[in-house]
């Protein structure tokens, strides 16, 4: 009896334990929120409060409310600078083949170009390109990095 | 017209030796006791001429050497040490003192001789089986004297041949993406070398990045992806001529290229409004035709040997899994329902096999199943490794693996490493640089 309640106060004291610690990791890398990154550390921007670039979750194109208020700034910028038009460049994290990566590129680069155009853009001034896993913009090989390089970024062209 | 420079001469194939042979090698499971093997330098004969950048006189030790590692390569064979030969080449090529090889446990035997005379290389050699005391092969054939890394790999295949009853894999060439530079500013170039490792060549200056190259399995023809223009799409190839051009015209991407078994048509994926789906490309009527239309993703894919079905990853499920439809994009079958992602299908060219690049956990795997998706091995493990490509005779797997990376880039490596099908004989391949998206190519004598 004593046993099993000394059991439980331990194991309940290694379970408090995992979850403090599980928070502080995640306090620590709390630029990733559910996969997906949120920081600001590889962000240039196109104007002043325009950012060039949103971030996906592994194998997936759908934009976060965090990317969609980006690409809505995006949005705001080229409508007031009519003559610029933009190649938005879709990429995907080292994790994955490399086939597979480039469609998953191009469906990302998509995914902004189409939020876009529902924002008033001609898709004339957008063009894409995919390079899958080939041009990460963080080197390591970690998650933080993956998250980073999980992007599709839009660059000026004239 | 590689083809051609070889006259291949059957001397004296003794047909009946085949029943009474008792040495044979079983490559269909895990070897684990190569059978030892003594390969005897050529005879180099003394009225040979010389010719410009090749020893002449080292000739025979050095084609005898090139046999060695192609058969410890195998991991089937045990090449045993020079040092311990009992019998001079020439005289052993006459006639092997049997007894006399046994005795350094030496189960078969390879002889032979070379001369050079007007400018022409002629070789011979016997494969002996000491256990019997026979001759179990011999050829002769004569060929231009550089051609001579290519004489021991045509000499290899034929002893595998023997031995195994398979055809063998040593006369081929593997073109890979030589890489090179900081992990996120890779240079790339298409490279090509000899199964062994040597002879390597590079195709394109490294002014774009290239792509995933694949050999025509009927010719020396190459398709390959290609950022040219900053616009990429697939390419073709010759590598004899050195002439390339683009695959269609398609107004978008292209990507994950391969040619169909008769070398006539070019699958691969066309990407557009952010859907890829499988096309091919008749490459003599330029006819384009599509054969999935999907609102999925759906690349890498692969026909079978004959040509009846095709072999592609798709997420169309959720995540990138593998399916099997007819060559018409009719009759889509899911085949992996397992644990964990799966991609890179590619039918092996015995037809009997699927080998694909497996995700699960955060692991990478290679593997093989049945073409119904039964049968899954697993053959390898490890951080990052993916792209699996058959060697002509479906026993050995080429692939390519990355090491993890540090926080500039340090520590990456892309490296080319082969598996055979049992899954032994794990090996690293030598390159000059770092090396991904291997594909070997057919036997160049056949």
């Amino acid at each position: 009896m004593t046993l099993k309640t000394n059991l439980k106060n331990i194991l309940l004291v290694i379970f408090a334990t995992l979850i403090l610690s599980a928070c502080s990791t995640a306090k620590k890398s709390g630029d990733i929120e559910g996969d997906v990154y949120t920081g600001k550390e590889t962000v240039e921007f196109l104007a002043a409060g325009v950012p060039d670039r949103v971030f996906f979750a592994t194998n997936k194109s759908s934009l976060t409310t965090a990317s969609r208020a980006t690409l809505r700034k995006q949005a705001t910028y080229l409508r007031k600078n009519k003559n610029l038009t933009v190649t938005i460049e879709g990429h995907a994290d080292e994790r994955g083949t490399r086939e597979y990566n480039l469609a998953l590129g191009e469906r990302r680069a998509n995914a902004a170009r189409d939020y876009l155009m529902t924002y008033g853009i001609s898709g004339k001034r957008i063009s894409v390109i995919s390079y899958g896993k080939e041009k990460p913009v963080n080197p390591k090989s970690s998650p933080l990095a993956w998250s980073q390089n999980r992007r599709s970024v839009t660059v000026k062209v004239n | 017209m590689i083809k051609n420079l070889f006259y291949l001469i059957i001397l004296n194939l003794f047909l009946n030796s085949f029943s009474y042979a008792l040495i044979e090698v079983d490559i269909t499971r895990g070897n684990l006791d190569p059978l030892p093997i003594a390969v005897s330098p050529l005879h180099v004969d003394i009225k040979s001429q010389e010719i410009k950048d090749i020893k002449v006189k080292q000739l025979g030790e050095n084609i005898s050497k090139i046999i060695e590692k192609n058969f410890k390569s195998t991991g089937l064979f045990n090449p045993l040490k020079k040092e311990a030969f009992v019998q001079k080449p020439d005289i052993a090529h006459l006639k092997p003192r049997f007894e006399d090889w046994r005795l350094i446990k030496a189960q078969a035997l390879v002889t032979g001789k070379l001369l050079i005379k007007d400018e022409k290389l002629k070789v011979e050699f016997r494969l002996w089986d000491l256990t019997a005391a026979k001759e179990m092969t011999a050829l002769a054939f004569t060929t231009t004297p550089s051609n001579w890394r290519r004489v021991a790999h045509i000499i290899s295949d034929k002893i595998y041949e023997r031995l195994t009853g398979e055809e063998g894999y040593f006369d081929t060439r593997i073109i890979y993406v030589a890489e090179s530079g900081p992990k996120n500013q890779r240079i790339k170039k298409l490279a090509i070398m000899d199964q062994d490792g040597a002879n390597t060549k590079y195709l394109t200056l490294g002014n774009e990045l290239v792509l995933t190259p694949r050999f025509n399995p009927t010719n020396q023809m190459v398709t390959y992806m290609s950022y040219f223009r900053n616009m990429p799409r697939v390419y073709l190839l010759d590598i004899e001529t050195g002439t390339q051009e683009v695959v269609g015209n398609f107004p978008g991407m292209t990507f994950a290229p391969r040619f169909s078994p008769d070398g006539k048509k070019i699958i691969m994926s066309f990407a557009k409004d952010g859907n890829s789906d499988i096309y091919t490309m008749d490459l003599e009527s330029r006819l384009v035709e599509r054969i999935t239309d999907h609102s999925s993703i759906d690349t890498s894919p692969s026909f079978s040997p004959d040509g009846k079905f095709i072999a592609f990853n798709s997420d169309r499920s959720g995540l990138q899994q593998l399916y099997v439809m007819r060559s018409d994009g009719s009759n889509v079958k899911r085949i992996t329902f397992g644990k964990g992602i799966y991609g890179t299908p590619v039918w092996s060219p015995r037809g009997d096999l699927i080998a694909f690049t497996k995700m699960h956990k955060g692991r990478f795997f290679i593997g093989v199943m049945r073409t119904d998706g039964s049968g899954e091995r697993l053959l390898t493990e490890n951080y990052y490794q993916e792209a699996p490509s058959w060697s002509p005779n479906g026993r050995v797997l080429v692939f390519y693996r990355e090491t993890k990376a540090g926080e500039k880039g340090e520590g990456f490596s892309a490296k080319l490493w082969s598996i055979d099908i049992t899954g032994y004989n794990e090996r690293k391949l030598t390159t000059k640089t770092d090396a991904s998206d291997p594909s070997w190519s057919s036997l160049l004598s056949k």
